[in-house]
């Protein structure tokens, strides 16, 4: 039985078979799409935005760009890639919206002096997550990252959180290798310092105001 | 192998994209440097934290009311701006 072989050397991707169809007018094609990067489009924004009705905005426009620009992509990257290149850029106009008097880019408030060197190195709880509620361990987490400067915030979003690969975050960000290495080593070390407080081991297992029981699973 | 050195290191030892000798190198320094260890171990609790946290998860009823006025959205700009054929 003969089967139906594409007469190519790469096989397609099926991201890429969609595109195809979206590009030729295939719009379920293109909602297909939406459904497979709408929850990605969104935490990113969130993330970023810390707002979660900017997000919502940046969701549509970013997919409604994407469509109205379908032609112009090129092939060349991953159509997430391309997406999150879109969604990223949507969101800097929704920041420079809500701040007007001055220019906002994800440069703005990355320092030049070395902030993220271990001040404070005590050990952690075997499983610091199991120390709180959810509704705590969300807070908490939120809180944290919001204490970030965006252009930190958004590479560890999109490397750590989305799992984009690192070329992947330089082009979406359209920065270079070695500057989404520094930022995601920063990012990293900086929201590892301001969690130490949450989830250091406690001593001889006392109670403390902030934490509950010591993680042994049984929440 | 100084503890900045092993820092400059440390992303690139935790998402695994050192060569061998490198990476020996550094496993030989965790197994003596306790304040190195500690970074490495939590920096990498930090990481796995927030890759299962699920924050800003997109709830199904916003996802649908989304989904439904991005597609509204596309069909009108296909109306107004069809593509060339």
């Amino acid at each position: 039985m003969s089967t139906i072989q594409p007469n190519i050397e790469q096989p397609v991707s099926e991201e890429m078979q969609l595109v195809r169809r979206a590009k030729r007018g295939d719009d379920s094609a293109f909602e297909e799409l939406v459904r497979r990067y709408d929850r990605n489009v969104f935490r990113i924004a969130q993330h970023i935005t810390q707002n979660r009705e900017d997000a919502e905005d940046v969701v549509q426009e970013a997919f409604l760009k994407a469509y109205s620009n379908l032609e112009k992509f090129q092939e060349q990257s991953k159509f997430y890639t391309w997406l999150v290149r879109i969604a990223v850029n949507e969101v800097l106009m929704k920041l420079r919206r809500r701040k007007p008097e001055r220019t906002v880019s994800l440069d703005e408030d990355v320092k030049t002096e070395d902030d993220s060197l271990p001040r404070e190195v005590a050990d952690w709880s075997p499983n610091p997550e199991q120390m709180y509620n959810q509704a705590e361990l969300r807070d908490i987490l939120t809180r944290t990252i919001q204490g970030l400067p965006a252009g930190f915030r958004t590479v560890f979003v999109l490397r750590d959180v989305e799992g984009l690969s690192t070329e992947e975050t330089a082009d979406a960000l359209e920065l270079s290798i070695p500057a989404v290495k520094s930022r995601l080593l920063r990012a990293r070390l900086q929201l590892r310092e301001r969690l130490n407080r949450f989830f250091q081991k406690k001593d001889n297992g006392s109670a403390d105001d902030d934490q509950r029981a010591s993680g042994d699973g049984n929440q | 192998m100084k503890c900045s050195e092993f820092l400059d290191e440390l992303t690139n030892y935790l998402d695994g994209m050192l060569d061998a000798r490198t990476k020996s190198e550094l496993d030989d320094h965790l197994a003596w440097c306790h304040n190195c260890y500690v970074v490495c171990d939590t920096t990498r609790k930090t990481i796995e934290i927030y890759r299962d946290s699920e924050l800003y998860e997109l709830p199904d009823d916003l996802r649908t009311r989304l989904r439904s006025a991005i597609m509204t959205k596309c069909s009108q700009h296909k109306k107004s701006d069809p593509p060339a054929s």
